[in-house]
């Protein structure tokens, strides 16, 4: 990634490692153990007005099982330590003992708000492996679900940061209209979270028949929510002090950090894999790219909402121009038999057993894969050694990488304006801590 | 109780048994009030998120609080070992019981009409009384009086829980009541200068006539939001609950309460709300006035107070479900440097305008101190703002020198 943007002058960049030095220095993150945690409070005789407060695992709003180690001055935040962990249960190893046929099944549970993003991430990578062309309708059947998961998923950061800032309103009007997606997921995948839909080769089933009707009714609707949510949040006057100019960071510093998503966006630095880096069919879709100016809390929430808008231009259009055809390759080594087949032919019902017993064997090689995740960028990184499994898979979680930025942006500012920041990096937990 | 007519031929056992009644049956109507204020919430506050609300415990659920109260007395009431003991146990008394006496100075009906020789009167078996428990003299500053008062209960909680999050919310508690109590008391002195009496039976007494002399609008509005901003604060509702603020603070002064005594802290927060509306009403509603059909005075005025007290419970409720909560910083701000001034100044030109009406000062004189008393108003809020940039500035300069010189 280069930083020759026109948003950047050319004399003020400094170096990726430089921001990283200075961000260091900057004594925003908190270098405490548990046991000097313990006993902070006793080591200092002269300053009685700090205090180690911990919020989480156990928090309402720490998304989850975050745990931010925080040391306060009365309410403000010095420094911060987020501690993670605590919902680790060694998915990627698990992998390690899964076939590719299975993989999809591991990786979808790890970002349980957008699953179909880790499935696309893990399904491209292994695609790309066993260099397998996958049809063209399974492409924008992709692109149309993952969409309409990004959808979805901003809308629950949209009813969790309400929440957060107590607009206890909001939470319920942000899980009612992301219900709605997950209603047309559950008719589409038979699931509404944990779909397991996207596998390497296509899809595991072709849209239903009449699966526009709902979609479009519900594309026409939202609009109108969405102009309600503007009024409930964007333009209140009590919001807008709450967000803006809390949580500020630069593009140099969301970059050293590795921040991605729209965490960068908010810097004014418009980098998003679907047009710099298109992947399925993005490059023959019409969307643009929402950034914002400030970097600050009330950018990513303007950021978040405006790219559902974005995203309902995307499906409006993969709805028009979705293709006919075969919804996975047929590739009878990699795609199991139609049940019908296998009580016709031998080689079916040997492909059969195959495939679901040992698995399809991935050429020996390695490879990363990355999507545009409603977090940020997305990787997943697959090592082959010819076998049915992986001997590793890696995955690049944004928020993992994103949760690196949050003593940075909440030095200096509330307790309240630090659950602000929470909320606006928007972390999800199982893809953290895989 | 002193302006009460019950007591002006001295005091009989009778008498004490009007008043015991009067005093039970407020006693009984608040519980139940509470009772009917939350599920009224629960139930509202669903109907705007596209939810159902309690619907199972009686009809339409309105026994869902009973069943809640049933259960908060059967759970263990668990206290924190770095707690201290006796003032943990004390505070949520302290926080139910006030809740309890300012309701007291409340009319709850009689008809406040121009033709009555003596307005709000009726008769209680044979005696004519007010309705409601007391009319003491000094009325509405018990009102401030005790509010700051429940505030101890909240403070106290927090602080001996001895855990942080409660310490936090305390320490917020202390700020937000001694902020907002001064605008609060201001916004009241407008309605009292109008009336001529802090008595709350003179106030209803004092609106007496057309709408246009309830003081909501002879005060002129300013001193009614004031008050309703302020009070808001004061209750710590939304959006100014930054004392229990769940998001930040966990559950703020009542986290580690549980059992019935968390259940008294809920009890008096809703109860509080109720007093407040009521109390509202009573300044700048008119209390129970309003028309009167069918001959049937010992219901309307009762009946028209109760619903315009219902229009603020909504308005509390409609506030929880719609608006994000403030800052620390910004609540302070609001506080002292809007309210205040706001409440003030409005103070200001209402003497001023009540003045001119006496007719012993010449409209020149008064327009002339005005402006000045303006200007130098002025000037010095807008150096109390510099001076606290300066010192904001200054602090951070330390700050920054400080961390600068440890990095």
């Amino acid at each position: 990634m280069t930083l020759a943007h026109e948003a950047v002058s050319s004399e003020t960049i400094e170096t990726p490692a430089e921001v990283a030095a200075r961000l260091n220095a900057s004594g925003a993150t908190l270098r405490l153990s548990e046991a000097e945690a313990v006993t902070y409070d006793e080591g200092r005789d002269v300053d009685d007005e700090r205090m180690i407060i911990n919020m989480g695992p156990q928090h309402p709003s720490t998304h989850g099982v975050l745990r931010l180690m925080m040391e306060l001055r009365g309410e403000t935040v010095e420094r911060t330590k987020p501690v993670i962990g605590y919902l680790h249960t060694g998915m990627e190893k698990t992998a390690e003992g899964l076939t590719y046929l299975q993989g999809p099944t591991n990786v979808t549970r790890m970002d349980y708000a957008a699953p179909l993003f880790s499935e696309l991430a893990f399904s491209l990578a292994v695609e790309e492996l066993l260099d397998v062309e996958i049809p063209e309708r399974a492409t924008w059947i992709r692109m149309l679900m993952t969409e309409l998961n990004r959808m979805s998923s901003h809308l629950l950061f949209l009813a969790t940061n309400g929440m957060d800032l107590g607009a206890v309103g909001m939470m319920l009007y942000g899980w009612k209209e992301r219900e709605e997606v997950l209603r047309f997921f559950e008719k589409v995948t038979g699931l509404r979270m944990n779909h397991n839909y996207i596998r390497p080769g296509g899809v595991a089933a072709d849209l239903p028949d009449g699966w526009e009707d709902g979609l479009v009714a519900f594309l026409d609707q939202l609009p109108k929510r969405l102009e309600e949510f503007d009024t409930l949040m964007t333009g209140q006057p009590i919001w807008r002090d709450r967000t803006q100019g809390i949580g500020v960071i630069t593009t140099e510093e969301a970059v050293a950090l590795g921040a991605t998503g729209p965490i960068l966006r908010s810097t004014g630095f418009g980098w998003d894999l679907r047009r710099d880096e298109p992947y399925l069919a993005y490059d023959e879709v019409e969307f643009d790219v929402i950034v914002g100016t400030y970097g600050d809390t009330f950018d990513r929430y303007a950021i978040r909402l405006n790219e559902i808008r974005e995203s309902m231009r995307i499906v409006r259009q993969c709805i028009e121009k979705m293709p006919p055809g075969d919804y996975r390759v047929q590739d009878s080594k990699v795609t199991p038999p139609p049940r019908g087949r296998i009580d016709e032919s031998m080689e079916a019902l040997i492909h059969h057993f195959k495939i679901f017993t040992e698995g399809y064997k991935v050429p020996e090689g390695e490879v990363y894969a990355k999507v545009e995740s409603p977090r940020g960028e997305l990787g997943c990184y697959i090592v082959s050694d010819g076998g049915p499994s992986p001997l590793r898979m890696h995955i690049r979680g944004p928020s993992f990488v994103n949760l690196q930025t949050l003593p940075h942006l909440m030095k200096g500012g509330l307790i309240a304006d630090a659950v602000a920041v929470v909320s606006s990096v928007d972390p999800i937990m199982g893809e953290v801590d895989r | 109780m002193f302006g009460d007519p019950l007591f002006t031929d001295g005091v009989d056992w009778s008498d004490l048994g009007i008043m015991g009644i009067k005093v039970l049956a407020v006693f009984v109507f608040l519980l139940v009030a509470t009772m009917f204020m939350v599920w009224f919430e629960r139930k509202v506050n669903a109907d705007m998120t596209n939810r159902i609300g309690p619907d199972v415990a009686g009809p339409w659920g309105i026994l869902q609080t009973f069943a809640d109260g049933v259960k908060f007395f059967f759970k263990e009431d668990v206290k924190p070992a770095q707690a201290d003991p006796l003032i943990f146990r004390l505070a949520p008394y302290l926080s139910a019981v006030t809740a309890f006496l300012a309701f007291s100075i409340v009319p709850l009906g009689g008809v406040f009409d121009s033709s009555r020789e003596n307005p709000g009167v009726v008769t209680i078996l044979g005696h004519e009384t007010y309705l409601q428990v007391a009319d003491p003299p000094m009325g509405i500053l018990l009102l401030l009086a005790v509010s700051s008062i429940a505030v101890y209960g909240i403070m106290l909680a927090g602080w001996s829980s001895g855990s942080k999050y409660p310490l936090l919310g305390s320490v917020r508690a202390s700020a937000q009541a001694i902020s907002y109590e001064a605008a609060l008391g201001m916004s009241v002195v407008a309605v009292v200068m109008l009336a001529g009496t802090l008595s709350t039976h003179g106030i209803v007494e004092g609106q007496i006539g057309s709408l246009r002399s309830w003081y909501v609008l002879s005060t002129g509005f300013v001193p009614f939001v004031v008050f309703l901003i302020a009070a808001t604060a004061e209750l710590n509702r939304p959006p100014f609950d930054l004392v229990e603020a769940e998001q930040e603070l966990v559950g703020g002064f009542h986290t580690e309460y549980s059992s019935i005594r968390f259940a008294l802290f809920f009890l008096a927060e809703f109860m509080n709300v109720i007093t407040m509306s009521a109390i509202m009403v009573t300044l700048f509603f008119g209390g129970p006035a309003g028309p009167i059909f069918f001959g049937l005075e010992w219901l309307f005025p009762t009946l028209w107070f109760f619903a315009k007290v219902l229009v603020f419970l909504f308005m509390f409720v409609w506030f929880r479900a719609t608006l994000p909560r403030l800052r620390y910083d910004q609540l302070m701000d609001l506080g002292w440097k809007v309210l205040i001034p706001v409440s003030l100044g409005w103070l200001l030109i209402r003497s001023g305008i009540l003045l001119r009406a006496e007719g012993d000062i010449s409209a020149v004189t008064l327009i002339v101190v005005a402006s000045v008393l303006t200007v130098v108003c002025l000037g010095l809020l807008f150096a109390a703002y510099a001076a606290g940039d300066r010192a904001f500035a200054e602090e951070a300069e330390n700050e920054r020198d400080r961390t600068g010189a440890k990095g």
